[in-house]
């Protein structure tokens, strides 16, 4: 395979991963401002899938106008879903969250298997593309890639410069030293939680816009996430954002010499070893 | 531990659901309580990962699927006999998981089950790439498989009498573990990992022992359920839909106790039977035992037997 | 007069601060030393590194002759050096018998279930947890629960102990049976070495004092001599009044 398509492919990769990271961001942010880990992630990327199928091919919309209603809707749904499942388990024992929003997965998943089956879904979307030599990248990754940066500046400007974002940072720092200056914690975990699945539903209608999806792509998306919030570090959203760019890379690099079945043992792999070597995130080892 | 009547009551229960179907002849009971036993196997075994030591092993059903290869490629293709090949997939699978444990169980409790909730799939897919395997299409085992044990009927009830007798070894194991130092080591490390290690409770080697020891039977078992059933492929031996039940088992009958997930895999084995019959449910499978599972965790953690136990304490002594 | 631990020129940093700064200790046997300072002194972190939660950066840290330094929790247990928390870490699921059966079973003397279970009656009966042995941990009052954190680390039948801040958060008459119960330990020949704010208590069980400050050793020597020390006092003159901060917390 010649030089250049190879790196085009990293390239592409590139542009993906930062996809990747805004779904690993939605899942450290959970992670690190309450400690639990929100198994139902892939459930919620692939809900904004799903929203982008009704919305662009079913009721006809402009395909991107699926972004801002997939960061409400996945926001709304969040908030509901914390306090339907999350709410009771904060602060116990860290198996019963895993088995909690484990559980949520599961009826997630099955409701939409009920309703969809597990039959692909895609929606075509068409972008111009921009050609470098004989490599055309997709617009539509482009796109992607930007649209990730901007909500991903967005969410950074939303942590640091309103009055709710300062609190979750709050909360995430000290729960009790938040409650005790007057912050009212549960409320703000539960915007916490409606944020990180808002990420992750935006995230699913970005992938959608590029992929084809079933019901049951949501396993490999989150299996991404987390390897990225591993590398990236936990509750560090910009060590997320890298490490997805990371991933996409890794994927570029690989996925010209191997079959695409071979895609997830390769992330499993790498995600255990990572978890066995770096504990607490490739980029948090430089932070010191 | 023989002193306690808990040991005989599972030995009892254990003949009689192997005798009555047989001196009946009713091989549809047969079927329905192999499924049972299967579940109450993979059940109990996990409960030594999640009850005891504290620790979700969302993968579980690799080591039934594993054993089930090991032992059914030692028939199909060496021409064992059934009991060793069983055994040697048990011995086999409990030796990879425990270098595996020793390496992965250095995480805490979340890392440890997000990795194992990727193992399932990433082992699917490897032995469906695994050529000497049968791949994708799986081991088929011809009839002369059976001719050692006097044909495939009289293999059957033999199959059914062995796993029946690996049920209740895995209770009996649950419970001679949960009266021993190695047990308290366990549940010490369930409780608070960090002071258990204070007190000098050897984690990382517990829980690696832990790993490889609920491994053991569930793999006999695939071993020996696979031989039954005639065939094995990947779809069917690593079916992460079992896998999940069987934590919803041990939640559901009472994570920690001995009995608890042996009534759970039993409940649930009820609950599913009367939902699939309507054909309607079937499809809604996975969404009650979510919702189910949700509910447990929220309301009743400590499952069946914690309800039954916390209401009624002088039971304890008979239901351990 | 043998020693039984020594903590050479050990230092600790955690990201830019530096914890603990090539600190000398000294334990002999069948002695209570007491270690003081203010807030932030290090002396938890101190701790930490003896009993193996995370290793020190430099020095070493000899138990018994033997070189313990960064050897993990279960390993220094099981050398016969046990520890109780500040922060109480009861095993809230088991009952009090099971939770010191745990201490009896893997610490020094590796005893079997059923000696373990014997050696735990009788400590907790030293602590005085002898009628709550089937209560479970979990509810037990705070002071049970510095009680059984006690025993638990007793039941190892230790050489040494180490005690953080046993006396947090109890009320007088309980600190009076807590002194006790530390004075009876000594009794049985286990060697003490212990963190505490309360300063009339450790200026009057202690038989030797180490000041820390700021990571490093300030000064040391018997109670008399700390207390008199100008240097010590502007140290928590610095802080809070020591002996303010202790009854209600």
């Amino acid at each position: 395979m010649g030089m250049t398509a190879i790196l085009a492919s990293i390239l592409d990769g590139v542009l993906i991963g930062a996809v990747y990271g805004l779904a690993a961001m939605g899942l450290t942010l959970i992670w690190g401002v309450m400690n639990v880990i929100n198994l139902a992630h892939g459930a919620m990327i692939v809900f904004g899938m799903f929203g982008l199928y009704f919305l662009a091919s079913a009721l006809g919309l402009p395909a991107y106008s699926a972004v801002p209603i997939s960061i409400v809707s996945g926001f709304a749904c969040g908030v509901v879903l914390y306090w339907l499942a999350v709410h009771r388990i904060i602060g116990r024992p860290v198996l019963m969250s895993l088995l909690a929003t484990f559980a949520v997965n599961m009826v997630l998943v099955g409701i939409g298997t009920a309703l969809w089956t597990t039959s692909p879904f895609n929606v075509s979307v068409t972008l111009p593309g921009i050609t470098w030599g004989d490599y055309t990248f997709t617009g539509t990754h482009i796109m992607a890639a930007v649209l990730a940066g901007v909500i991903a500046g967005l969410l950074y400007l939303f942590l640091h410069h309103t009055r709710v974002g300062k609190a979750i940072r709050a909360v995430a720092s000290n729960r009790e030293a938040a409650e005790l200056s007057g912050i009212p914690t549960t409320q703000i975990l539960s915007m916490a939680f409606g944020l990180g699945v808002a990420l992750a539903a935006v995230s699913g209608t970005l992938i959608a816009t590029m992929f084809p999806f079933t019901v049951l792509s949501g396993d490999a998306y989150q299996l991404k996430s987390f390897v990225v919030t591993v590398l990236g570090g936990l509750g560090n959203p910009a060590g997320a954002l890298l490490g997805g760019i990371a991933l996409g890379l890794v994927e570029g690099l690989t996925t010209p010499f191997m079959p695409v079945s071979w895609t997830p043992i390769i992330e499993f792999g790498l995600f255990v070893l990572c978890l066995m070597t770096f504990p607490r995130g490739i980029f948090a080892l430089s932070k010191g | 531990m023989w002193r306690r009547p808990f040991p005989w009551l599972v030995v009892a229960v254990a003949l009689g659901v192997a005798l009555v179907p047989y001196w009946t002849d009713d091989v549809e009971l047969r079927e329905g309580l192999v499924l049972a036993a299967v579940y109450v196997i993979l059940a109990s075994n996990l409960n030594l990962m999640i009850g005891y030591a504290g620790y979700v092993n969302f993968g579980n059903i690799v080591f039934f699927g594993l054993g089930g290869y090991v032992g059914v490629y030692l028939v199909s293709e060496w021409h064992w006999p059934l009991l060793p090949a069983a055994i040697a997939g048990g011995l086999a699978v409990s030796a990879v998981a425990l270098l595996f444990g020793l390496g992965i169980l250095r995480l805490r409790g979340a890392f440890f089950a997000l990795a194992t909730i990727g193992i399932n799939e990433a082992v699917r897919q490897l032995v469906t790439n695994f050529e000497p395997w049968g791949g994708a299409t799986g081991i088929y085992l011809s009839f002369d498989a059976y001719a050692p044990l006097g044909g495939p009927m009289q293999a059957l009830w033999l199959a059914y009498f062995l796993i029946v007798a690996v049920m209740a070894l895995s209770l009996l194991a649950s419970y001679a573990i949960r009266n021993s130092k190695f047990g308290l080591g366990l549940l010490a490390i369930g409780q608070n990992e960090d002071a258990a290690a204070t007190l000098g409770v050897p984690t990382p080697l517990f829980k690696a022992l832990v790993y490889s020891a609920s491994a053991m039977l569930p793999a006999v078992a695939g071993a020996i359920y696979f031989f039954k059933l005639g065939i094995i492929e990947p779809t069917g031996a690593f079916n992460l839909g079992l896998s999940i039940e069987a934590i919803v088992m041990v939640m559901l009958g009472g994570q920690g106790t001995v009995i608890g997930p042996a009534l759970g895999a039993f409940l649930y084995e009820e609950l599913r039977g009367a939902l699939l019959t309507t054909e309607a449910f079937s499809h809604f499978q996975l969404v009650i035992a979510g919702a189910l599972l949700l509910l447990i965790v929220l309301f009743v953690p400590g499952g069946l037997m914690g309800f039954v136990r916390r209401r009624w304490p002088r039971l304890r002594w008979w239901l351990e | 007069m043998s020693t039984l631990l020594e903590v050479v020129n050990v230092s600790k940093r955690f990201g830019g601060v530096l914890a603990v700064h090539d600190l000398d200790l000294r334990v002999d046997a069948g002695e209570i030393l007491g270690l003081i300072g203010p807030n932030g002194a290090g002396k938890s972190t101190v701790f930490n590194l003896i009993n193996g939660v995370y290793p020190p950066d430099a020095g070493r840290i000899v138990f018994r002759g033997a070189d313990i330094t960064g050897k993990p929790p279960y390993r220094v247990a099981r050398s016969g050096l046990a520890r109780a928390h500040q922060i109480v870490q009861p095993l809230a699921g088991l009952t009090v018998l099971e939770n010191c059966t745990v201490g009896a079973c893997f610490g020094r003397e590796n005893l079997s279930l059923s000696a373990a279970r014997e050696a735990a009656r009788e400590v907790a009966g030293l602590v005085g947890l002898g009628g709550q042995l089937d209560l479970l941990a979990g509810q037990l009052t705070t002071a049970g629960k510095k009680r059984l954190e006690l025993a638990r680390a007793l039941s190892a039948r230790p050489h040494l102990l180490l005690l953080d801040e046993v006396l947090a958060g109890l009320n007088q008459t309980e600190i009076e049976q807590m002194i006790e119960i530390v004075r009876r330990i000594r009794e049985r020949g286990v060697s003490i070495l212990m963190i505490e704010h309360v300063m009339r208590v450790i200026m009057t069980l202690s038989d030797r004092i180490v000041v820390l400050n700021l990571g490093e050793k300030l000064t040391q020597g018997t109670p008399r001599e700390v207390a008199a020390d100008p240097e010590v006092i502007a140290a928590y003159l610095g802080d809070e009044e020591p002996d303010d901060m202790d009854e209600r917390q």
